[in-house]
């Protein structure tokens, strides 16, 4: 076998092996749009076609109309903001005071925080319903804002401890020599040098609480508090034998549109944010 | 004595920084998860009319001895994980080498394939229980065409079928995930190693068992504890394709059914405590092993 012949194999093998992991990756997310825009005739075709003959956005009114997709998608947002906002806040400040400050046995004060992140949430599952429902929680949006607070904060803190190590020293310092307290130089020069870090790290998180379910279908148990994933687990048609799969379909694609493209925009910080939460040690 | 005076102060600030963190998880993980020890050793529900009882270790003994669902639900976890896993990471590597190797649009394949893993395991298990629908599903129509299963088989319905299409979500939605991991470790390793072997005549599989798979042996052991600590308590997937149905039925759904469906109803919510409890420990082991390869080093 000559050399050229050698190449243009090892070319046609990886151009093949590329397309299949391609494929791979964006069919279900494609097959969910497609379905989407194909009216029900069409959806329930026995032989179905990769593209719709006759394309229709019907599914995208009905799921407002027909049932409260809004309020699920306002839930989310509020839960996974504030979830966010805090989980921020607090995690930048344990995270610099263990990355920078003095202080004794801040290497067990981390593998506290960190060892949450082993938990299985369904063990602390049931405790937690009967503290929350003893606070008067269920069914609130507090009431899953701080479990999420606490299932997000290990790698949050985990992530932006690794981030402020990494801040040239130097600039704090001069800071302090200027006179300028601990608090004031974390909030006028640590955190706008953190930015891109906060940014990235606040992703992980708000996509973290956008995807919760277990928590989210157990403390919330009214339909008009269900958040998005749970309104799409229990997604029902008029009658049980009628699943809606257009509107589901439709309800699908609407939520994970935003996510697919803010992931396609930070991937590069999403994975050196995750492989410092997972890999590096 | 004016340095030590400042350091003081110092600790006391670090101290107040670290609290909230610490209250939350306080509050909301380890007084929960030491309440769920307690409860237990105790036979009583959710509804008033079944007070609490000490039982010592009866729920436990009850589960493993009397319990064929219990012991259904830990056969379908190890069997979802140790498939999942081994899937994944064999996978996850070979896609890692794949994506690894120069090409047009690398950065756009590689983007693309974080998509799987951001969407919400919810959702992607909803897409494709409609691709696994018995009537109109793209898999089915495909797998009877190609004549593997006769028309209208309900794929999601039979027991020798269901579990494998739930593994087949869980890798599609972690692979890509595992192989940018591997793939990080795989871009550390110093193209000279390769070189020398080349120059030594190693071959294609030479340099793989000698250079790349000893060089990524840690990141993959890391990539593989994660995996299987979130396999081992799998919920979401299984409960929105199958319910538990069909003998799918892991132990975090099963454990959901005693703490939320039974405990109103019955003296259960302290057997699901125990089972909760085992889960934990279970989990645990793995974790142990986990942090014992990381060696945290903080100072």
């Amino acid at each position: 076998m000559g050399m050229t012949t050698k190449r243009v194999l090892h070319r046609v093998l990886l151009t093949t092996a590329v397309i299949f992991v391609l494929v791979w990756c964006i069919f279900p997310f494609y097959w969910a749009v497609i379905s989407s825009l194909k009216p029900n005739i069409e959806l329930f075709d026995p032989h179905p076609t990769f593209w719709p003959k006759s394309p229709t956005f019907s599914n995208y009114i009905k799921v407002f109309q027909e049932r409260p997709f809004h309020v699920n998608i306002w839930n989310s947002i509020i839960v996974a903001g504030v979830t966010t906002v805090i989980t921020l806040i607090f995690g930048s400040f344990a995270g610099y005071a263990i990355a920078r400050l003095h202080m004794r046995g801040k290497a067990l004060v981390m593998a506290l925080i960190l060892s949450v992140s082993m938990f299985p949430q369904i063990s602390i599952l049931g405790s937690l319903f009967v503290i929350l429902r003893k606070l008067g929680f269920i069914n609130t949006y507090q009431g899953l804002i701080l479990p999420y607070v606490a299932i997000t904060l290990p790698l949050t803190t985990w992530i932006l401890q690794n981030f402020f190590r990494d801040l040239p020293k130097d600039v704090e310092e001069a800071a302090a020599i200027d006179g300028c307290s601990r608090l004031r130089t974390l909030f006028q020069i640590v955190f706008p040098m953190s930015a891109p870090g906060l940014v990235a790290t606040g992703l992980l998180t708000f996509i973290a609480a956008w995807n919760e379910f277990l928590f989210a279908f157990t403390f919330m148990q009214k339909p008009e508090y269900y958040t998005v994933p749970v309104a799409i687990a229990l997604f029902a048609g008029r009658s049980q034998y009628e699943q809606p799969w257009g509107q589901l379909m439709a309800a699908a694609v609407i939520v994970t549109a935003p996510l697919v493209v803010l992931v396609l925009i930070f991937q590069n910080r999403i994975i050196s944010g995750l492989s410092a939460g997972a890999v590096k040690g | 004595m004016l340095e030590l005076k400042a350091k003081t102060r110092e600790t006391v600030v670090a101290w107040w920084m670290v609290f909230p963190a610490l209250f939350v998880i306080s509050v909301i993980a380890f007084f929960p998860l030491f309440k769920t020890f307690y409860d237990g050793f105790f036979e009583f529900g959710l509804n008033p009319n079944f007070p609490r009882k000490f039982v010592g270790f009866r729920n436990y003994v009850e589960l493993f001895i009397h319990d064929p669902r219990f012991i259904a639900a830990l056969k379908n976890t190890i069997f979802f994980t140790v498939v999942s896993v081994a899937l994944e990471t064999a996978l996850g590597l070979l896609i890692a080498i794949i994506v690894n190797q120069p090409f047009k649009f690398r950065g756009a394949v590689r983007a693309a394939m974080l998509i799987p893993w951001a969407i919400p395991t919810a959702i992607s298990s909803q897409m494709w229980k409609w691709m696994f629908n018995d009537q109109s599903g793209i898999i089915t129509k495909i797998l009877e065409r190609l004549g593997v299963i006769e028309p209208g088989f309900p794929i999601l319905g039979s027991p020798n079928t269901a579990m494998w299409a739930i593994i087949a979500v869980d890798v599609w939605k972690t692979t890509p995930f595992m192989a940018l991991l591997i793939l990080a470790g795989l871009q550390l390793i110093p193209e000279e190693l390769y070189e020398a072997a080349r120059i030594d005549g190693a071959n294609v599989w030479q340099r793989f068992t000698k250079i790349t798979l000893p060089m990524l042996s840690s990141t993959i052991a890391v990539a593989l504890i994660f995996r299987t600590l979130d396999a081992l308590r799998v919920f979401d997937v299984v409960f929105i394709m199958t319910r538990g149905s069909v003998n799918t039925e892991t132990l975090a759904v099963y454990n959901r059914v005693l703490l939320m469906d039974r405990a109103f109803t019955g003296a259960w919510f302290g057997y699901g405590s125990a089972l909760s409890v085992i889960i934990f420990a279970l989990i645990s082991i793995f974790a142990i092993i986990y942090i014992k390869s990381l060696r945290l080093k903080l100072d």
